[in-house]
């Protein structure tokens, strides 16, 4: 059987669940909130050049540390850079390096804990010991730990975040993988002369996917979060990227002098994006979670 | 009397738990031959699943084969490789299982379950190819052969296991193991999908393991029966003469706790206690704690596997 046709059928799976939304009460409107919130912010991003009134980047457009007026909407930094058109392209950055971030533990997570878990025994059992070392650090200490080993850069932070998650991927397919193991139409494959590939590629992994959607989705509201703390903290890009997590340091510094909007607006957009992936993320799980299904 | 097709002899197989070993099969023997059906009957836990699942090598964690040999069309399968092992289920030796309704993965249509069983066995088979044999296949056990694009959620419970016969026959495999096929099942079902292996049976000369623990089913589909307990064959032999003249005090009970509709009259029996802790089996005759006829040698020695009257018990009383 093709690959593409396999895979075409996990969706065909997810189709009927996803049509039916209005119906499905509030995990429905979560999904449906959650969702509208993210591609309006993604398409906001990708648009960024044409929408931002000003150049993000470019000091003195205006006069330094003026509050939100008709002519700065959301009031100028102590640069004197425009805040509205840094927040409309200041996301760029948290988007890539949580995308990269998801990927990464997709790459990595998803066959570790397929395969990890469905072997068994002492290689489900050192993995685990591994992976629940990892996820007993506090996620946001350990990325900046890994961070700064590794220097600023989009896929440093997304690695030192994908470091950090990659033990909830593990965790939530181990958990799946041994209840599905036990299923008899995965013995009945066996019986039949089915080889692991098969039964790990045909049986396991399509059914084990609808929960990595859910744990990848609340994985990107995290990873908005981290990469926020990581810029933050100063591990993030150089400041000549217009970023959120910049201006809230900056706005930090300024809030004292009474200059509420610098750190006010980017604060909010980050808030925003990570509510729109949680609120996604958390419907999705409930939707998908059978013991609640009526 | 033909060539046995399977003979299994002096297999054991063990299950290491937190409390002891656990001898779940204790050294049985038996011979089948090609076109037959054996019954295997017994109480839960006693071993004839395991029993089942040997002979595919599949004994479940922590369960392993400690001693035998199982000579499968002249070769012992206990030898083979795991990879050569894994080409003959499926292919030379296939399994029916109990639940039906889980029994099939959910996310694949019909079709692709045995696309999957045929090219597992042979890769050289053509998708297209593989849907006709198929459809053809299932329209000979009465599902039409246009479902087969259908996903198993579509289909009722007695329809699942005749697909899952259909995968377990593609193949034309020598010998089938059919581990409680109707368990299941509604009583309407279970006749019909019986029904439908009995006439399997005769079209296709099937070598047919059947475990269950229905004594009618037997009665119904077996050529020899045999009665497991605590994991040993305690009495082996065709089944109309088991039917007629059970030897053994088990075999006798497990007739007497059955109903009968030739002798409505008679009254249902059970066996008194129940079937003994694994750990610690009783010394002797298994069976003697329970037993209706114990007498002295019987918590003492254990009984042999002797032949009397054209088949097999092990019982003191015919010592």
């Amino acid at each position: 059987m093709s690959e593409e046709e396999s895979y075409g059928r996990i969706f065909v799976q997810l189709l009927p669940r996803v049509s039916g939304l209005r119906k499905r009460g509030l995990a429905g409107w979560a999904i449906l909130a959650g969702s509208t919130i993210v591609s309006l912010l993604a398409i906001m991003t990708i648009t960024a050049p044409w929408l931002s009134p000003h150049n993000p980047i470019a000091i003195n457009v205006g006069p330094l540390l003026s509050p939100p007026s008709n002519q700065f909407p959301l009031g100028t930094n102590h640069l004197g850079q425009d805040m509205l058109s840094r927040v409309i392209s200041g996301g760029a950055i948290m988007f890539q390096v949580s995308i990269i971030s998801v990927i990464v533990c997709l790459l990595v997570g998803v066959p570790i804990g397929l395969f990890a878990s469905f072997k068994g025994g002492f290689t489900d059992k050192t993995t685990s010991l591994v992976m629940d070392s990892i996820y007993a650090f506090p996620g946001l200490v350990l990325a900046i730990a890994i961070a700064a080993m590794l220097g600023p850069g989009v896929v440093n932070m997304a690695l030192s975040i994908a470091v950090v998650y990659v033990p909830s991927y593990f965790r939530i397919i181990r958990s799946q993988v041994l209840t599905i193991k036990e299923l008899s139409y995965v013995d009945a494959s066996r019986m039949l002369g089915a080889n692991t590939k098969t039964i790990l590629v045909d049986y396991i992994f399509p059914n084990v996917v609808p929960s990595i959607v859910a744990v990848a989705t609340i994985n990107f509201a995290d990873a908005i979060l981290t990469a926020a703390g990581l810029t933050f903290v100063g591990l993030g890009l150089s400041v000549s990227t217009p970023d959120w997590g910049w201006d809230l340091t900056y706005g930090r510094q300024l809030l004292a002098s009474g200059a509420w909007w610098v750190i006010a607006f980017p604060g909010l957009m980050v808030v925003l994006l990570a509510l729109g992936f949680t609120l996604l993320g958390e419907g999705l799980s409930e939707l998908f979670n059978p013991r609640l299904e009526k | 009397m033909g060539q046995p097709l399977l003979k299994i002899d002096g297999l054991s197989v063990e299950y290491s738990t937190m409390r002891g070993r656990i001898r779940a099969v204790s050294d049985v023997s038996l011979n089948l031959e090609k076109g037959s059906t054996l019954g295997l009957v017994g109480e839960s836990g006693s071993g004839k699943s395991t029993l089942g699942f040997s002979i595919l090598r599949l004994v479940p964690q922590p369960g392993r084969i400690v001693s035998g040999e199982i000579d499968f069309e002249g070769t012992n399968l206990l030898e083979h490789s795991q990879e050569d092992m894994r080409k003959i289920r499926g292919a030379q030796v296939s399994m029916i299982f109990q639940d039906p309704m889980t029994s099939l993965n959910p996310v694949k249509r019909i079709r692709d379950h045995f696309i999957e069983l045929y090219k597992t066995h042979e890769p050289s088979v053509r998708k297209e190819e593989a849907v006709s044999r198929a459809a053809k296949l299932l329209d000979s056990l009465g599902i039409a052969g246009e479902r087969i694009d259908d996903y198993p959620h579509q289909f009722s419970g007695g329809m699942r296991q005749r697909v899952m016969i259909g995968l377990a026959l593609a193949l034309n495999p020598g010998l089938v193991i059919a581990d409680e096929p109707t368990t299941a099942l509604d009583v309407i079902v279970e006749a019909q999908i019986l029904e439908l292996l009995k006439r399997l049976k005769d079209e296709r000369q099937l070598t047919l393991i059947l475990i269950t623990h229905n004594i009618g089913i037997v009665a119904e589909m077996a050529d020899i029966v045999g009665v497991m307990y605590a994991g040993q064959i305690i009495e082996l032999g065709p089944t109309e003469d088991m039917f007629e003249d059970p030897l053994h005090p088990y075999t006798k009970g497990l007739l007497e706790s059955a109903p009968n509709i030739e002798h409505p009259e008679r009254s249902m029996r059970p066996i008194p206690g129940s079937p003994p802790d694994m750990v610690t089996p009783p010394s002797g005759c298994r069976f003697h704690p329970r037993c209706p006829r114990v007498f002295e040698p019987c918590p003492l020695k254990e009984p042999a596997l002797i032949e009397r009257k054209r088949r097999l018990v092990a019982c003191h009383l015919y010592d």
